[in-house]
């Protein structure tokens, strides 16, 4: 769901890269505050292990091809802000170093899957969860906080894509920027995310916060939040 | 805890290493590109025409190794599963170095 340059209009991205840096000014300040500097190893972690589950495309036989972005278990274990951050790097290195996702894009790309989606896995998380620390429950927890964290910024990105239509059109009548409008765009992102790639994304945040809580669970964000504040 | 830090730094690098299935399942399968995520070739035969302005801001940027690919196009897999691997190698350092940069500044005063 990296939307390329050319797919918004500008009066699409050029707000959407202020609502993302507003949101990285905000992290910035919280993260100094939440994360202590013996964390930092767990930072470069978090972005690299983004960075390279991206990598893993999916298909979907004869179709398109999707994959899972780590934004919702880096939410779990270090806090949603870190999150924001951490994916923001990836999709910024992506952008200009492999042209995954366009330039102008940028604002947009951060706030699907760097904003969004972390924050919706980080409540859904907390909401589902409730005071169980194990369990079924628990886990069913993990799962849906990456499945509907992934769900949620592929219908952003889709909602992005299917209002060009209608902000810019040709004389001819003909779209400028992305082509396809809502009734296209959101069935056909929510689909195949809904039926797979949301699916992968919420086993591997099982995978991992079962491996965390057993080897490191001092480390982790989410079991702190239970006693204190919330976010 | 060092010894946990080894362990998940190792991970990431077999990640890296195993990231050519990205590529290679997709060919095996027949996905081409991701929703909404068509070159302009694509869109001409989905569309019968690319849309104008589109087309204007499509190539802005060009990027130095574009689709985690060193060959173009015209690569063949072997040459696509080095270019995918080294990739993640390079993506994998820069991704942890400008966190650890991030992350020096914001805590410059700590410790």
């Amino acid at each position: 769901m990296h939307i390329p340059d050319g797919y918004l209009s500008p009066q699409t991205y050029i707000p959407l890269y202020g609502v993302s840096m507003a949101f990285w000014g905000i992290a910035l300040k919280k993260i100094k505050k939440e994360v202590s500097a013996k964390q930092i190893p767990y930072l470069a972690m978090a972005a690299a292990f983004s960075f390279l589950i991206q990598m893993f495309n999916i298909p979907i036989p004869g179709g398109t091809m999707g994959h899972a972005v780590g934004a919702g278990i880096i939410a779990l274990l270090l806090g949603p802000w870190t999150a924001v951050i951490a994916v923001s790097v990836v999709l910024i290195i992506q952008a200009f170093v492999f042209g995954d996702g366009g330039i102008t894009a940028i604002g947009a790309n951060c706030i699907n899957m760097a904003i969004i989606m972390p924050f919706v896995a980080f409540w859904t998380f907390n909401v589902i969860k409730g005071p169980s620390q194990s369990g079924p429950r628990f886990i069913a927890a993990a799962f849906l906080s990456g499945y509907i964290g992934l769900t949620a910024a592929a219908l952003s990105a889709a909602f992005m894509f299917g209002i060009q239509p209608v902000i810019a059109s040709g004389p001819d009548g003909r779209p400028l920027y992305a082509p396809y409008p809502l009734s296209i765009a959101i069935p056909a992102m929510a689909i195949e995310h809904l039926l797979l790639f949301s699916i992968v994304e919420g086993v591997v945040t099982v995978m991992l916060i079962r491996y965390f809580l057993k080897h490191e669970s001092t480390i982790m964000y989410g079991m702190r939040e239970v006693s204190c504040e919330k976010v | 805890m060092k010894k946990f830090e080894n362990k998940l730094w190792l991970g990431l690098f077999i990640m890296a290493l195993l990231s050519p299935l990205g590529i290679i399942l997709p060919e095996k399968f027949g996905a081409e590109d991701a929703w909404g995520e068509w070159g302009l070739d694509a869109l001409e035969k989905l569309l019968g025409y690319v849309p104008e302005g589109l087309k204007k801001t499509a190539d802005i940027w060009t990027a130095p190794i574009p689709d985690y690919n060193f060959g173009g196009d015209g690569a063949l897999l072997p040459a696509k599963i080095l270019s995918y691997i080294v990739s993640g190698i390079i993506g994998f350092i820069l991704a942890s170095v400008v966190m650890i940069i991030i992350s020096k500044y914001l805590f410059k005063n700590e410790k």
